[in-house]
């Protein structure tokens, strides 16, 4: 349970002349759910956004320092970064699911992989909706488009999309911002499930959500991390005065 | 000013600016009328499915119909890969904001101005004295074969013509598709080109087709630039080949209406063939327009 | 990063054709350009034609008066470029005066006055003007409109610069139209509603307001219709006589640089004076286009990340 599965070091991330992450450094155990709060701008979308590297897709910014999951650096040269973006998956905060239907959506990431010989594609979205509590709501209509699910189904289908690769690790942004609570619950269920096999990343802005489904949580402010912890201590004890004005409802 | 000057120069400023209107919708109405009421009665089938006769008097237009077809055909496989490649690369490729892309897109909005005659020129000198002498020169030790006018040098010059039509029309639909979308691709381990190829490129058919058919549409109409690229008076055999020479529709009609020895005998059969080209553009510019809005509207609900 | 070697081809692909458009206007311009360069380099063709013949007026013989006269195929070939030229600009300002109030005046209605239904109904109209090919105005002219221009202002000749010009600034109409409407329609709806909460009637708020805001929107769509006219080869090759006469009146026949392009060089030799003059003339109306797209192209550019920062 204690084995670091990501280890961070001195992560900075600049544009221009502001720094967004100011060296950074933490680790992230295997099969834990962690959870990164701070108020709008803290950095913690950006930090996320560091470990799949999508960050590369934003050419303003420049990344400094090093993430290493199972000790392998994601950021050398020779990183396959298809591999990495699989194996490090990522839900975003507004429900994102393309306009094809929802097989098509699920089938999506598998299309990118070269060898899919020996996977029972059927049995796999079966699995992966099943996870995402999406499964009794979607069986009969796998064929329909996508664009047709309520919000909360949406989200739970990226959710399950993401699945659909067998990620290590799962990044979570804000994933639940839009969505009314019962939708929030069969989310937060889903990922208390998952993290047997898998490590989760949760940002949010829910400061309760984060004491509800995290095992630990990480508290950004202005690009600084400020504490990181069990979420029990974070919540009850922290030992910065910002963290426990932020939890507590005082600013953010 | 008093309230009455005022009125009237207002009701004046109306019905100028609304008669201007008018006369645009009358105007456009009196050209199609005229055609339409003069062309409808020559258009028949055998018309249309047969060669021309005595020196255009009787007979049918088939030949120039077909290298009509066959022209744009050609021109539609060279542009619409250039065009979407180019689209892609500007909306996807390029880094933002970069200098290249500014002189890409000056490039394309310039090439959109060049006038149709230059086109022409550019036909004869690049693709007929350099390309097609040089093929000749290399390959067959200079016996005539590709360096004269022919089928696939007009279709070329047509498809540089066209290639801003497809860019901007691919670029405005690669434009509304969010970023998001790319993102979700990244982030299920596609590769920049597996994103495009199975996330973008299907949400962007629709203004694909819809560039394609306004190309098609243009290119049709067009005759400056196939004038000493191809085009022929009149031609006893099919275009087959890539380097034979084809009859087409706009320049069918060019040619009867300037150089028939007697225009009144060849009048109706001219009616007609303008009316067979207008046809050929308008349907598929309705079809583009159409495609267009449904696309558009599509994407309105999508959001 | 591994990549497959099919998606390193078609990558390299997308990367080649943003190039094509640069490579192409280049291309144009080289390849016309080359075979234009012998009017000053080559000897021979020196001999049959130089630049200050195409410039300056000639005598046919010598002590003969001086005369601009284009009769490249005479016993001694006159390549004087001022009869194209003056024809070029007679067609091009009939056209423009012709399409420029006509497309302004609709535009202003269409976007200020008209109810929605009206502009919705319009746009089609000028899209199907849009998509008549130039070669079918031209019959038009040379078929239909002639024999009534010349019924109803008496003149001379059946096909005349009036003739030619109208059929001309039909096919400019569209761009005018379609870029002064665009700029009308940028104007931010509060400048209008600031002119009418001052009182101000629609015609004062579209005259004093909007009309001025659109100002440059409007010029450069002006400028891209003279761009368009300047060019424009089939209507004027059809409709215009085809005579290179030196006269400024819009009764008579008349020939303009790009029809005689079209018109001659199906039947010049290759490599002749001739051959280079015409495309020297090419090069004229290449960079002539260019300079005028690219000014109009640049004020539209301006105009739009204007309306872009008021929003």
């Amino acid at each position: 349970m204690d084995k670091n599965k990501i280890r961070i070091e001195n992560l900075t991330v600049k544009a221009d002349n502001t720094e967004i992450l100011k060296n950074i450094s933490l680790s992230i155990r295997q099969n834990e759910i962690l959870s990164a709060i701070g108020p709008a701008g803290s950095g913690k979308t950006t930090f996320l956004r560091c470990l799949n590297r999508l960050i590369d897709t934003e050419e303003e910014l420049s990344v400094q320092g090093s993430i290493k999951m199972d000790d392998k650096d994601i950021f050398s040269p020779q990183t396959d970064l298809s591999f990495i973006r699989r194996k490090i998956s990522m839900v975003f905060a507004v429900p994102t699911p393309l306009p094809m239907s929802i097989r098509d959506n699920l089938r999506l990431g598998l299309r990118f992989q070269k060898r899919l010989s020996g996977i029972n594609i059927n049995e796999r979205i079966e699995k992966s909706l099943r996870a995402a509590f999406l499964w009794d709501e979607v069986k009969n209509r796998l064929h329909e488009s996508a664009m047709k699910l309520s919000g909360g189904q949406q989200q739970r289908l990226c959710l399950a999309r993401s699945l659909m690769v067998k990620p290590e690790v799962l990044l979570l942004d804000e994933p639940c911002s839009g969505l009314d609570p019962i939708s929030t619950a069969e989310i937060e269920e889903a990922l208390k499930n998952l993290k047997k096999e898998m490590t989760i990343i949760l940002v949010t802005n829910n400061v309760k959500q984060a004491s509800r489904t995290s095992d630990r949580t990480v508290f950004f402010l202005m690009g600084d991390l400020i504490e990181m912890g069990e979420t029990g201590r974070i919540f009850t004890t922290p030992k910065d005065k910002r963290t426990s004005d932020y939890v507590s409802g005082r600013f953010g | 000013m008093n309230r009455k000057l005022i009125n009237f120069i207002s009701a004046f400023f109306y019905t100028l600016t609304g008669l201007a209107c008018a006369s645009l919708v009358i105007i456009v109405a009196i050209i199609l009328g005229n055609i339409v009421v003069n062309g409808i009665s020559h258009v028949t089938w055998e018309f249309l499915s047969t060669a021309p006769k005595a020196g255009m008097a009787e007979g049918g237009i088939f030949p120039a119909i077909f290298g009509t077809a066959f022209l744009v055909l050609l021109m539609t496989i060279a542009v619409v890969p250039l065009g979407v490649s180019t689209a892609i690369y500007l909306q996807i490729y390029a880094p933002a904001k970069s200098r290249w892309v500014h002189a890409v897109r000056m490039a394309i909005q310039n090439l959109a101005g060049v006038p149709s005659i230059v086109f022409g020129l550019f036909g004869l000198g690049f693709f007929i004295e350099f390309m097609g002498k040089g093929i000749d020169k290399i390959f067959l030790g200079g016996e005539l074969y590709m360096g004269q006018p022919a089928i696939i040098w007009a279709s070329l010059t047509l498809a540089l013509l066209t290639l801003p039509t497809v860019v901007v029309s691919t670029e405005e639909a690669l434009r509304v598709i969010p970023k998001a979308h790319r993102e979700v691709a990244f982030s299920l381990g596609a590769t920049r080109w597996q994103m495009v190829r199975y996330v973008i490129l299907p949400q962007a058919v629709g203004g694909i087709l819809t560039g394609t058919i306004l190309a098609v549409s243009r290119g049709a109409g067009e005759v400056a630039p196939i004038l000493f690229t191809g085009a022929a008076y009149y031609l006893p055999y099919l275009p087959t080949r890539l380097n034979h020479q084809f009859m087409e529709l706009g320049y069918h009609v060019y040619v009867m209406a300037t150089q028939s020895p007697d225009v009144d005998a060849t009048l109706p059969i001219l009616y007609a063939t303008v009316l067979v080209l207008l046809t050929l553009t308008f349907t598929l510019n309705f079809t583009a327009i159409i495609i267009r809005s449904k696309v558009r509207r599509k994407l309105k609900i999508g959001k | 990063m591994k990549k497959p070697l099919s998606e390193k081809i078609i990558e390299g692909f997308i990367h080649i054709s943003a190039a094509m458009a640069i490579v192409s206007l280049v291309l144009i311009f080289v390849f016309i350009g080359k075979e234009a360069l012998p009017m000053l380099t080559s000897h021979e063709v020196r001999e049959e034609v130089t630049v200050t013949q195409m410039v300056l007026p000639q005598s046919p013989e010598p002590g003969e008066p001086k005369e601009f006269s284009w009769q490249p195929v005479s016993r001694v070939p006159k390549y004087s470029l001022m009869p194209l030229f003056v024809g070029t600009v007679k067609v091009t300002v009939v056209a423009l005066l012709f399409a420029i109030p006509l497309s302004i005046m609709a535009a202003l209605f269409t976007s200020e006055f008209a109810p929605s239904w009206v502009r919705e109904s319009i746009k089609p109209v000028i899209e199907l003007l849009a998509g008549i090919p130039s070669v079918v105005l031209g019959f038009f002219a040379l078929i239909v409109m002639a024999t009534y221009i010349q019924n109803w202002f008496n003149m001379d000749f059946r096909l005349n610069t009036l003739t030619a010009g109208i059929a001309l600034g039909l096919a400019v109409i569209p761009i005018v139209y379609t870029v002064s409407e665009d700029a009308l329609s940028a104007v931010p709806q509060s400048y209008r509603e600031g002119a009418l909460a001052l009182g101000a009637t629609p015609w004062q708020t579209a005259w004093r307001v909007v009309l001025p805001s659109a100002a440059p929107g409007i010029f450069a769509a002006c400028v891209l219709g003279f761009g368009r006219a300047i060019g424009e080869t089939m209507i004027v090759l059809m409709a215009s006589g085809n005579a290179p006469v030196m006269d400024l009146s819009i009764g008579y026949p008349f020939r303009s640089l790009s029809a005689t392009i079209a018109a001659e060089l199906g039947e010049v030799v290759r490599g002749s004076g001739h051959y280079h003059v015409l495309f020297f003339i090419g090069v004229l109306l290449f960079i002539f286009t260019f300079l005028i797209n690219f000014s109009g192209q640049l004020f539209v550019d301006r105009l739009k990340e204007k309306m872009a920062g008021t929003k």
